[in-house]
């Protein structure tokens, strides 16, 4: 029974104790068990199984609301989390300021799979300038490792969970080797249009690339790429790819896939790694602590079982901490003892430090050609099937532009699934029209509205950062974060730049944005945290002084310990962290199988 | 219930308004006040829901009167396809207007007094509650207030009142199966192939096949 009690499991002695079931934590479960080690995976959520939970198909109506957002549902309704949103009830955190601008909104999951389960499913891989920031512009720091490090990483991840994407091969957008990507599904009307119109302002757009199965996974050419000289695995792999169905073009994303059509980790890294019978499983496990023994190695860490509240502690050689960026960091906190009265692995000063997220900024156009369009089907693989990487970098290099990275653009469009907002604010189109006149007008401008998401890089500065707040405890007595935050002018400044490019857009599409547009940059950009690209806090690097973990992800201070999720980024692309965070496990968990077969673990 | 700087603003409005040709029989005594906590952080996602199933609805008899008159002219029915309230919108804005969320509530106080505003106005122009009044009537009150940049100063409120009202009215409506099939929706069908925009339509649009 590989889903155990606290008790079950505090008997066990594994070889490595995971924390966080999401992106980091799902690939390194599967790397290690799928490759022999007895693995414990501790989520602090419920069990959650996609297969039953998902409400596919299930239509506005159906739920309280029209399943309109609410505090607990921030996404609305039928969004795939449980338990979570920016503020999960009994475990607040704080913030550092009462400015609004100072503030970050943390989101978090308490569900098996954790954010994998709703995430957009954009899965684009860092260029090699991604690496390399600080030797590119003398901004922020380098990463110890460089895209060659990690691109074989990403091939495997790229073919293990599924993505689609075109072959394009543009500056620090890198295309992946043959045999890797799905095809990418057919642009909808407003891709096409986008890309053509873009293109005459000299923005490329191009198929995105996103965790989508749009045709079934090659379960006989797969498995002995990733799994060489390990049939069992293979075996196990095959198994599971072909119980994965593709797309059936339907149901958003962001509620989960019952068909497993999607990367969650919850259908993806958790089922083969479970089949393999060295993995066991506890959720509702809210881990507080890493344990050490009196040689300064981890022991293994020390929970609160959220159904009883009782206290555990559970064992491994080695221990990794994916419980997301902040949580992990707050893990290592919390870790207090003697020896490392500031926080495990903090010798440098650095745990907590560097917080990132993504710069975000959105423009909402109404395109009069897209007017009328006859009905067809624009449902597609869950939201956008296109994207524009990002294209200054001879500006930028030139220093023309006044911010030092760049962004992508997102865009959006279609005809989508009805709902409360499809035909709401339309006043400025209609003149207020009601009755037949207002039902005429809901069918013209229905599908005629295009969106623009920019995604932009952000680079860490010294006002970005989390601490234990030294008097608030969540429900459980677990001391909580205190945030603090400030964007820098290259941030400010790339947002404002995000909506002058998008104004132009819509502009070349021959239509009109819709809404005030904030033209200063500090106004337009989102909140700290609300992309939900939290990255950084436990910083990878080459130098003990000056990092957290060394290029594989194990801590400087404590040899058996790892981190496995966004908080060793030294840097946050523009791209999409969640591939990233996979690879990188990926490759951390290859390190760690080696280095305990060669028994220095 | 409503919060005392809306209904500041709300007398403002009314007495601001024509003349009284008598006084108001709006439907002013409250109805149930909102109850419940929610659905929770982790409800049952695939059931199918119904309005009042998670907490109780509250608008008046009288109230959803008006709502519903005012529903109908929003989005009549049009040949078979059928009218707001016969697909069930007055429901759904019960439904809304009786959440213990933020947002509703918000809107609560809006809505509520938006719809006494039109029974009161009602009864001002024309001597009759809004339901009663006849379909010319009922638009030359609507037609004053459907526009907010087009509203007289005074008709500012109820103008804010109308369009929330109208974007919660035609958010219902269209959520609905009649409502998806009136602007031609025709996805949420699982399919073997994505085949993409229809070819003659790109080349009517002047766009390439692919990107």
């Amino acid at each position: 029974m590989p889903f155990l009690t606290p008790a079950a499991a505090a008997k066990n002695h594994y070889d490595v104790v995971i924390v966080g079931s999401g992106a980091g934590g799902g690939q390194s479960a599967y790397t290690l068990s799928m490759e022999g080690a007895r693995v414990l995976l501790l989520e602090a959520g419920r069990r959650y199984i996609p297969e039953t939970e998902t409400p596919m198909f299930q239509t506005p109506e159906q739920a309280p609301l029209l399943g309109a957002s609410t505090p607990v549902k921030p996404f609305g309704f039928h969004d795939a989390t449980v338990d979570g949103g920016w503020q999960v009830p009994g475990e607040p955190y704080v913030q550092g300021s009462t400015e609004p601008a100072e503030r970050f909104d943390w989101w978090r999951a308490r569900m098996l799979g954790g954010r994998t389960n709703h995430w957009g499913r954009i899965s684009l891989r860092n260029g090699p300038y991604d690496f390399k920031p600080f030797s590119r512009d003398g901004l922020g720091f380098d990463w110890p490792i460089g895209y060659e490090d990690v691109a074989p990483y990403y091939d495997r991840v790229e073919r293990l969970i599924g993505v689609f994407g075109g072959d394009d091969d543009l500056e620090n957008t890198p295309r992946s080797p043959p045999g890797c990507l799905l095809p990418p599904p057919r642009p909808l009307v407003s891709d096409l249009l986008i890309g053509q119109r873009a293109r005459r302002l000299g923005v490329p757009v191009i198929p995105c690339h996103k965790a989508v199965l749009t045709q079934a996974l090659d379960h006989r050419r797969v498995p002995p790429l990733l799994h060489p000289q390990n049939p069992a695995a293979q075996q196990l792999l095959a198994d599971e790819m072909q119980r994965r169905a593709p797309c059936l073009w339907a149901t958003p994303c962001g509620r989960g896939c019952s068909v497993r059509a999607n990367y969650q980790s919850t259908t993806v890294h958790l089922p083969p790694a479970l089949a393999t019978g060295r993995l066991d499983v506890v959720t509702d496990a809210m881990v507080y602590a890493v344990d050490l023994a009196p040689d300064g190695r981890a022991r293994g860490v020390s929970f609160v079982d959220r159904l009883s509240g009782a206290h555990r502690s559970v064992n491994g050689r080695a221990v990794i901490l994916a419980a997301s960026a902040c949580e992990t960091v707050r893990i290592l906190l919390n870790s207090k003892s003697a020896r490392f009265p500031h926080g495990l692995a903090n010798s440098s000063g650095r745990v907590g430090r560097y917080l990132m997220d993504t710069v975000g900024t959105t423009v909402v156009g109404q395109i009069p050609l897209l007017e009328n369009l006859p009905p067809h089907n624009e449902d597609g693989a869950g939201g956008n099937h296109a994207y524009a990487p990002w294209w200054l970098y001879r500006e930028q290099r030139a220093g023309k532009l006044g911010f030092a990275r760049g962004y992508h653009i997102e865009v959006g469009g279609g005809r989508h699934m009805p709902g409360l907002d499809t035909v709401s604010g339309l006043e400025w189109l209609t003149g207020g029209s009601y009755g037949a006149s207002f039902r005429a007008d809901a069918r013209r401008y229905y599908g005629s509205f295009v969106g623009f998401d920019g995604r932009g890089e952000m680079i860490p500065n010294d006002d970005c950062w989390c601490e234990i707040d030294p008097s608030v405890k969540d429900r459980f007595g677990i001391p909580v974060l205190r945030f603090h935050w400030k964007w820098s002018l290259h941030e400010t400044r790339q947002a404002a730049h995000m909506q002058q490019t998008f104004a132009a857009i819509i502009e070349a599409m021959g239509g009109r944005v819709s809404g005030p547009q904030p033209i200063d940059g500090a106004r337009a950009i989102a909140p700290g945290g609300s992309i939900i690209h939290e990255v950084g806090g436990a910083m990878m690097g080459s130098d003990p002084a000056r990092s957290v973990t060394n290029a594989w992800g194990q801590t400087w201070d404590v040899s058996n310990l790892f981190i496995g999720d966004g908080a060793v980024f030294a840097s946050n692309a523009d791209k999409n962290p969640t591939l990233t965070i996979m690879a990188l496990a990926w490759r951390m968990s290859d390190h760690l199988l080696g280095r305990m077969q060669r028994r220095e673990l | 219930m409503i919060d005392r700087r809306t209904t500041l603003q709300w007398m403002l409005a009314v007495s601001a308004s024509l003349p009284l040709a008598r006084p108001a029989a709006a439907p002013l005594t409250p109805g149930p006040a909102v109850a419940g906590t929610g659905y929770g952080s982790d409800p049952d996602l695939t059931h199918i829901y119904r309005p009042g199933e998670v907490w109780p609805l509250t608008l008046t008899p009288a109230q959803r009167r008006t709502a519903a008159t005012l529903c109908d002219l929003i989005l009549p029915a049009a040949g078979s396809t059928p009218s707001a309230t016969a697909a069930g919108v007055v429901d759904f804005l019960d439904e809304w207007l009786s959440a213990p969320y933020p947002r509703q509530r918000t809107d609560r106080d809006v809505i509520i007094a938006g719809l006494a505003w039109m029974d009161a106005e009602a009864g001002r122009r024309f001597g009759r509650d809004f339901a009663g009044l006849e379909g010319a009537e009922q638009r030359a009150i609507c037609d004053d207030i459907c526009y907010l940049p087009r509203a007289r100063p005074e008709l500012a409120e109820p103008a804010r009142f109308f369009a929330r009202y109208r974007d919660l009215t035609a958010g219902a409506y269209y959520s609905t199966a009649a409502g998806r099939q009136d602007l031609g929706y025709v996805g949420n069908v699982p399919l073997p192939r994505f085949e993409g925009p229809p070819h003659d339509l790109l080349a009517r649009l002047g766009l390439p096949d692919e990107l």
